[in-house]
């Protein structure tokens, strides 16, 4: 173990970061499992809270949009995102500069400035908000994450796999599907997950972009932390954590990196 | 550029069943302002191992991609035929041959047996068929179905992913094979085993082999005939025994083996057709044999195997023999042979191989500084062209 | 041709007719995600900017007319000061990060068989959400949150420490949420470093504090430069932190951007608003690619 070596000094400020990371996650979660309504004091265990989640309509209601915000802006910013990925990392082509550059302005932007500028054109253009005007503000804030997760993998994809299978008698269409894609697929799933996540966990964008009434539930959870009622809130705090933590596992198994080439010794 | 082509047997302009496996016609293939091939023209016979050899950036790799289709030649930049049909324009695919690659290409997600039998899926084979094809190929490359079936790539030696390649190709029974230097990443005594095993299979199936390397060795080894490559360009197409006997430039002579080259002018013709040439260097003279690039006034540059020349003290060459006069510089002990430099006027060294025939019983006496002299059979040269 | 013409199916026709013009192939890979963002993306925010030049709506919303009074709005005190505190946040904010997450990536390129593990703990947070995280550090910092109740509990305090909106929980709020950004990159520079060089240096003689000045930092320097930007961009463009854990009392520019489209309803001003900051994250931007390829050209060209 060679990390032993390091002076003491750094081993305690590491320690100092992992507690920093954990600790405040882990007290939220512990906490709610306690029975008193007002105090952080600990007076006993109860599961109270999460019956109270299940009761109120708006928190489900959030639950659900979110599902249904989070898996449409996925498919369709991973489809596109991954149709772009394979012409920037297989084409030359005229433009191919001014596409690499414009997929990266939506990364550096504040979301707040895409939210509200979305809000602008929505509003200009008379169309109503609602579920769809946040699967299309999703998507447009994804895809680019989508491109770049998807292009590294692409990147390191051995395209001498692609000509065996075509001398071998697959047309273009079929090597893709059957050689490129289950090649892609690790890079495809890690955006995909990108992409969920970032829809599912987005507030700011959200809540400009959302119409009255059909609420995700980072909206709600807002409005429950800015009202900063009783412990409900580390209930669904707790319910949302482990929801992500079992998807990043589930999606790391899937999407566990298969080797590219198969001549590596 | 008319004569710049190498080509060794005439055109055969008919298609059918008469026609060569491949022809490529005045073929050219340009990437931006890059030449990768250059008007090259030759023709591969049925079941011929045909070598294109080369060294790294030769264009012998664009031709191979050119005839799996996986590069299209300029346009006007000749054809390129396979059974007779012009196939400029057919997608890799449309070609119904084989290919083994230089890192294999296995894919990665599939076994072994779904590797080899992507290929019948993908030609239509009968799903009866397959099994028994794929079994029977991966017999033919000497890999166990039972042991090797369903492991994936990852689970195997480069030398069984070398094999299964090879079956992937072979299950296929292709009129023609393309080989892009399979064996580069194995090592050297499976190599050997290889060889001969790639070369039997050509003969047993009749199948035809088209082999690049840049590996001469394994080019002399294997081919029937090969190409070697320089600069996008064929500069000898030939048997081994031709293309290392009678290399025709300075280039091949030099790719292929070891070579000394000695420059002069032809000065004279003597009687019986030879000529007398004046070395540039030292103001010796040696004879070479007649031929159509020498002729009298003329610069003549020759190429003369390590192996063909001999050593002799300055006063004990034998009469019939061309000689230069020199001093020993080193003998290199190499086991099955001795290399014995030796510095010749103007600054030039040869090198001379001797057959051991043991250092301990009959040992070679020369010393660093003796006067010696080369010599050589005037008809063990070869009179080089300009390149 | 010498054999008969055999039809060419359609998928075939489709096919030749794509590899032959690789030009619409291309681009008929990048067209509908380019669509997308052309008409959600960039289209909007060039309404924006146009809505940034025009007079204010009443109920807001914008009226026709022309004026930069929106942008030279800025010039005041009050905006000047938002802007300064802005970028000297992000850039305390970005130096906190530095100056834990480095020694922190270093000891998970160092940590042996806990390497996974540590690099994993890292990586949750940055899939967790941004929100809970947020709500994680209200419920520890508040006047009865769990560290006031703890100290009060122990007699370490007899009042509540106020913690909570003041410019330390903001600052706190921000390099816990976007300490992850910096360690990944840095750890993936070290993780590429070569081994044998640190090895080499050794053997030359290089003690270990001389040997990570010469040899592992300037080499992770990459790692270093990308991590300050991740952890920087963000930082300046952050509102929901300052919003929580700041209450009124620490204003960013993001704040100002926000407040113009809910309670103040001034739509020209809050698009002025968002392009200043725009300027900021295109300023960083380009000092960052600076830095970059400043530090690239010696070695790579």
């Amino acid at each position: 173990m060679n990390h032993l070596k390091l002076p003491y000094w750094i081993m305690a400020l590491v320690t100092g970061v992992y507690l920093f990371l954990h600790l405040p996650i882990i007290a939220l979660i512990a906490f709610s499992f306690n029975d008193s309504k007002f105090s952080t004091e600990w007076t006993g265990f109860t599961l109270h809270w999460y019956e109270r989640l299940l009761e109120r309509q708006d928190i489900l209601d959030g639950l659900k949009s979110s599902i249904i915000v989070g898996l449409s802006a996925t498919v369709i910013s991973t489809v596109l995102g991954t149709l772009m990925a394979l012409a920037l990392a297989r084409h030359v082509f005229r433009g191919r500069r001014l596409v690499e550059a414009f997929l990266y302005v939506p990364i550096v932007t504040p979301e707040i400035v895409v939210g509200i500028s979305l809000l602008i054109l929505f509003v200009a253009m008379g169309v109503p908000l609602g579920l769809h005007s946040v699967v299309i503000a999703h998507v447009a804030f994804n895809v680019s994450f989508v491109v770049v997760v998807v292009l590294a993998r692409l990147q390191g994809m051995d395209r001498n796999l692609e000509e065996a299978a075509m001398i071998l008698g697959a047309d273009e269409l079929t090597t893709f599907w059957r050689i490129t894609v289950p090649q892609l697929w690790p890079g495809i799933i890690s955006g995909a997950m990108l992409a969920f996540t970032m829809s599912f966990d987005d507030y700011v964008i959200t809540s400009f972009v959302t119409g009255t009434g059909s609420s995700t539930l980072p909206v709600v959870v807002y409005t429950m932390v800015r009202k900063n009622i009783e412990p409900s809130i580390n209930a669904i705090s707790t319910v949302v954590l482990v929801a992500t933590t079992v998807l990043v596992i589930v999606a790391e198994r899937l999407g566990r990196d298969k080797p590219l080439v198969a001549d590596k010794d | 550029m008319p004569e710049s082509a190498a080509s060794s047997s005439p055109a055969s302009p008919q298609a059918g069943a008469d026609a060569p496996v491949v022809e490529f016609r005045r073929v050219s293939k340009t990437f931006g302002a890059f030449r990768a091939v250059r008007d090259i023209s030759f023709t591969i016979r049925k079941g011929e191992f045909f070598s294109l050899l080369g060294p790294s950036g030769c264009g012998k790799t664009t031709t191979l991609r050119l005839l799996a289709g996986f590069e299209e030649p300029d346009t006007d930049g000749g054809e390129v035929r396979l059974l007779g049909e012009v196939v400029n324009k057919k997608r890799p695919y449309e070609r119904k041959i084989a290919m083994v690659f230089q890192n294999y290409a296995l894919f990665p997600h599939l076994t072994v047996e779904r590797n080899i039998s992507f290929g019948l899926e993908m030609r239509g084979t009968l799903k009866v068929e397959i099994p028994g094809r794929v079994r029977k190929a991966m017999e033919m490359v000497r890999l166990d179905p039972g042991q090797f079936a369903r492991r994936l790539p990852a689970q195997l030696s480069g030398g069984q992913r070398q094999r299964v390649a090879l079956a992937r190709a072979l299950v296929l029974e292709p009129s023609l094979l393309l080989l892009d230097e399979p064996l580069g990443a194995i090592d050297l005594k499976l190599r050997k085993e290889m060889q001969l095993e790639l070369k039997q299979l050509n003969k047993e199936l009749g199948t035809t082999f088209v082999y690049v390397t840049h590996d001469q060795e394994e080019a002399l080894t294997m081919s029937d005939r090969i190409a070697v490559m320089d600069n996008a360009r064929i500069a000898q197409l030939g048997t081994p025994a031709e293309i290392y006997e009678c290399p025709r430039t300075a280039f091949v002579a030099k790719f292929i083996g070891e070579s000394n080259f000695f420059d002069g002018t032809a000065r004279e013709r003597l009687p019986d057709g030879r000529f007398r040439v004046q070395a540039t260097a030292g103001g010796g003279s040696y004879v070479v044999p007649a031929g159509p690039r020498v002729a009298e006034g003329q610069p003549v540059r020759i190429a003369v195997r390590p192996e063909w020349l001999d050593v002799f003290p300055p006063d004990q060459v034998p009469p019939e023999e061309n000689a230069i006069a020199g001093r020993i510089r080193d003998v290199i002990y190499l086991g099955e042979t001795l290399h014995v430099l030796v510095d010749l006027p103007g600054e030039q060294r040869v090198t001379v191989a001797l057959r051991n025939e043991g250092q301990l019983t009959r040992p070679v006496r020369w010393q660093r500084g003796d006067a010696a002299a080369v010599a050589w059979l005037p008809e063990d040269c070869q009179v080089l062209e300009d390149e | 041709m010498s054999d008969p013409q055999a039809p060419v199916k359609l998928r075939q026709r489709i096919l030749n007719w794509f590899h032959h013009h690789p030009q619409a192939k291309a681009w008929s890979l990048v067209l509908p995600g380019g669509l997308w963002l052309l008409v959600f993306f960039l289209a909007p925010v060039l309404v924006m900017f146009s809505y940034s030049l025009k007079e204010r709506g009443i109920y807001g919303g914008v009226e026709d007319g022309f004026t930069v009074e929106h942008y030279l709005r800025f010039m005041d005190r009050l905006y000047l000061k938002i802007l300064w505190r802005t970028v000297v946040d992000a850039t305390v904010c970005t130096a906190i990060c530095l100056l834990l997450g480095y020694p922190t990536a270093y000891v998970i390129t160092r940590g042996g068989r806990l390497k996974g593990l540590l690099l994993f703990l890292v990586i949750l947070p940055f899939w967790t959400s941004f929100l809970v995280r947020t709500f994680a550090m209200i419920f520890l910092m508040r006047d009865t949150g769990f560290i006031n109740t703890l100290l009060l509990k122990l007699g370490l305090v007899t009042e509540p420490i106020v913690m909570l909106y003041t410019p330390f929980a903001v600052m706190t709020g921000l390099v816990y949420g976007f300490l992850p950004f910096m360690v990944l990159p840095i750890y993936s520079s070290l993780e590429k470093l070569d081994h044998s060089l640190l090895e080499a240096a050794e053997v030359l003689g290089a003690r270990s504090t001389r040997r990570f000045l010469r040899v592992t930092l300037p080499l992770s320097m990459p790692g270093v430069v990308a991590g300050c930007l991740l952890v920087f961009i963000p930082a300046l463009g952050s509102f929901l932190t300052s919003d929580l854990l700041g209450g009124a009392k620490e204003i960013l520019v993001g704040n100002v951007v926000q407040a113009q489209f809910t309670s103040a309803r001034n739509w020209p001003f809050g698009s002025a608003a968002s392009f200043v900051l725009m300027a900021l994250v295109l300023g960083a931007v380009m000092i960052y690619l600076r830095v970059r390829d400043g530090a690239e050209q010696p070695a790579e060209r």
